[in-house]
């Protein structure tokens, strides 16, 4: 423990130290020469660390220890826009630093890439590294199976990392009537999953919690053109409301699959049809979304390997509750189809999953200070699972460059297999430091 | 036909005398000042400048470009993209204001490339952490107050609104003197439940851009707290010919030349 704690605190330290050198010896001349050839650098830096509130057999006490350093280069030109966003990053969390930027690994952590460009008055095409996001939810996805970083959520990271970047085509056709949105990613990008090597999680086959011991084995599909995805939006606003309809042909995005011959964790095929609405109601914002899960490879429910076709809905109310003050609260639920031949055709000892998830969130946001000060709380929480996910988080603006900010991850759980239950050791406070320029 | 002459003469002269005589009503005044402040052109931009003082006198600068369009009646779209300072640079603000019921709005996170339908909030909350209120920024509804032409100066109508209702505020009243000519506002105080004077909204500047009266540079003290808010406004342009298409999710994705150059 004393090793760790000192061990923690010198690396912070350290990190501290050299990123406050980067930043003050940036030279001013450097930026002069971007500009010439009009390009506007933006950034920032950040310095943070976290740590677990209890020990976890399986983990490091350290949670999150890393600086960041963001370079956001921007070049509008008269035919397109090209946009590079990168962080260099030093992560003392994983032991592996070689870059792999699907997974976000290694010093460099490319975000965007892309050049944006209109050849038709009624198309708009965007090609390369690129965040996607839609759909109604907070914090919740029905429709949007873009990648997310559920290491950097647990972690402690800003929220903007949940959303992993996709190498994709985004194509957007718009007219008077309805616009269309369409992303081909020709190759399969998978979420940043909880793998074991940041994170203890339940593993199935082991029948416990694992973490360093047993960094989960799985097969991503990287065949370029074969192992693509296809999401689809229509979407158009009516009387006020923005109304959509979805779909995406491609895989499960997480590892809930298994190959039997090697039990390595597998991305099955998947396809999701849905449709959502949000508009004013009342004094707040009130959203509606629903999708259908097709799991293609076992559509009747009886392939212990595979998970079973779900329908997902959501729906969600947001308002201000006082002058900077705002809550907002949701409903979400997971219906399994087939659930009685999933349990029969369910491996002895394997923990079984109810037939139907439902889970709540809350969301309390509180500016203070000038607005300088942001207090907020989003909390999930399964009265079918008995787990909940509590997400604290303090950020004060020192000034227009500095913020420091501060906050947990709390999970709770009565049962170690469930979806948020498993991670109850990886309980864990963090704090950062970012300066923006 | 002389008596004719005389009877046309003294009737127009009496007319005219009847017009100029005949000052506007406090309504009349508000409207066209609501007109001048708020609707000028069919649409418009601006550079906007703001730099908060603190009471301790430190400083905050927020930089945006801001567009308006007039919609139908008096209903208008605003598009706000921030420039300044760097942790919102990049982000969008985008509103469909409608008169009599709740506005629609929307922020564009652009790290997230996310478009967020944002809750109608109070409209006296403080804009982007400034002086200056989301209905200073927007107007606020001339049918909300009572108004009452208190003073007519050689130069200015003096007015004293009172709410219509009394708890949506945290003002008791408020004076606010209008220019005779331009009908821009000049100043505004702001008097608390006890009558107290806690607040004042100023244009210090004022320049006739594209045959518009225009304030260029207005000043919001809170003089409570003791912090106030200067608004600079730069590149100031009416009637762009701003299409309708400007105020919706493709252009908070892909921002338009008008706001990025």
């Amino acid at each position: 423990m004393k090793t760790h704690n000192s061990e923690f605190w010198g690396g912070l330290l350290w990190i501290a130290f050299v990123a406050l050198s980067v930043v003050s010896a940036a030279p001013a001349e450097e930026e002069a020469w971007l500009e010439d050839l009009g390009l506007e650098t933006h950034g920032f830096l950040d310095v943070r660390g976290g740590r677990r509130v209890q020990s976890d057999p399986h983990e490091r006490d350290t949670s999150l220890l890393e600086s960041r350093l963001q370079l956001d280069v921007e070049r509008m030109g008269d035919w397109a826009t090209l946009q590079l966003r990168a962080d260099l990053l030093y992560d003392d969390i994983v032991e592996d630093h070689d870059i792999d930027l699907e997974e976000g690994k290694g010093w460099l952590d490319l975000r965007e890439a892309n050049v944006l460009f209109t050849p038709l008055d009624f198309l708009d095409v965007k090609v390369g590294r690129q965040i996607l996001t839609w759909g109604t939810g907070d914090l919740l996805f029905v429709n949007d199976l873009f990648p997310k970083d559920w290491q950097s959520f647990f972690a402690g990271r800003d929220v903007e990392y949940l959303k992993a970047p996709s190498d994709a085509l985004f194509a957007s056709v718009f007219s008077d009537y309805v616009n269309l949105d369409v992303a081909y990613i020709p190759c399969f990008d998978a979420d940043r999953y909880i793998s074991g090597e940041r994170f203890s999680y339940w593993n199935p086959l082991l029948g416990r919690q694992a973490g360093r011991d047993a960094v989960a084995a799985v097969d991503v599909p990287d065949g370029w053109f074969r192992d693509d995805e296809l999401a689809a939006r229509a979407s158009r606003n009516m009387a006020g409301y923005d109304v959509a309809v979805y779909a995406y042909v491609g895989r499960w995005k997480s590892p809930v699959g298994m190959d039997m011959a090697t039990t390595n964790a597998t991305f099955p095929e998947l396809a999701v049809y849905g449709a959502s609405i949000q508009g004013g109601l009342g004094q707040g914002v009130v959203s509606a979304e629903a999708g259908y899960y097709d799991s293609s490879d076992d559509r009747d429910g009886n392939l212990p390997t595979v998970p079973n076709s779900e329908v997902r809905l959501l729906v969600g109310y947001e308002r201000e509750l006082a002058r900077n003050f705002t809550g907002g609260v949701q409903y979400y639920v997971e219906l399994m189809q087939d659930h009685g031949t999933y349990l029969a055709t369910l491996p002895e000892g394997f923990a079984a999953r109810d037939e139907d998830r439902h889970v709540v969130t809350l969301r309390l946001t509180k500016l203070a200070l000038n607005q300088d000060l942001t207090l907020s709380l989003f909390a999930y929480y399964s009265p079918s699972d008995k787990d909940a996910y509590l997400r604290p988080s303090a950020a004060y603006k020192v000034n227009d460059q500095w913020t420091v900010s501060a906050g947990g991850n709390v999970f709770v759980g009565d049962d170690p297999h469930t979806f948020f239950g498993q991670f109850e050791e990886n309980t864990n406070i963090y704090g950062g430091v970012r300066y923006s320029f | 036909m002389k008596t004719m002459t005389a009877i046309l003469t003294s009737a127009i002269l009496l007319g005219v005398l009847g017009v100029r005589a005949q000052e506007l009503t406090a309504e009349q005044v508000v409207l066209k000042a609501n007109a001048a402040a708020y609707y000028a052109g069919k649409d418009g931009r601006a550079d906007v400048k703001m730099t908060i003082t603190d009471g301790k006198g430190g400083t905050r600068e927020r930089e945006f470009t801001i567009l308006r369009m007039n919609a139908k009646g008096e209903d208008q779209n605003f598009y706000v993209y921030f420039k300044a300072p760097a942790d919102v640079r990049k982000m969008a603000y985008l509103v469909w204001k409608h008169v009599g019921k709740d506005d629609d709005r929307w922020l564009w996170l652009p790290a997230l490339n996310l478009k967020k339908r944002i809750a109608p909030g109070d409209k006296r909350t403080s804009f982007v952490g400034s002086d200056f209120l989301y209905e200073d920024v927007s107007g606020r509804g001339t049918e909300e107050d009572t108004h009452e032409l208190v003073e007519t100066t050689d130069t200015e109508y003096v007015l004293k609104s009172t709410p219509k209702d009394p708890d949506s505020v945290e003002f008791s009243h408020y004076t606010i003197r209008i220019d005779k000519t331009t009908f821009l506002p000049r100043k505004a105080e702001y008097f608390d439940k006890n009558g107290k004077l806690y607040r004042r909204v100023e244009a210090l500047k004022t320049e006739v851009v594209d045959g518009h009266p225009t304030v260029i540079e207005s000043v919001a003290s809170d003089l409570v707290a003791g912090t106030k808010t200067v608004n600079t406004f730069t590149n100031v342009k009416y009637d762009l010919g701003l299409s309708e298409r400007v105020f919706t999710e493709r252009f908070l994705r892909r921002p338009p030349r008008e706001v990025t150059r």
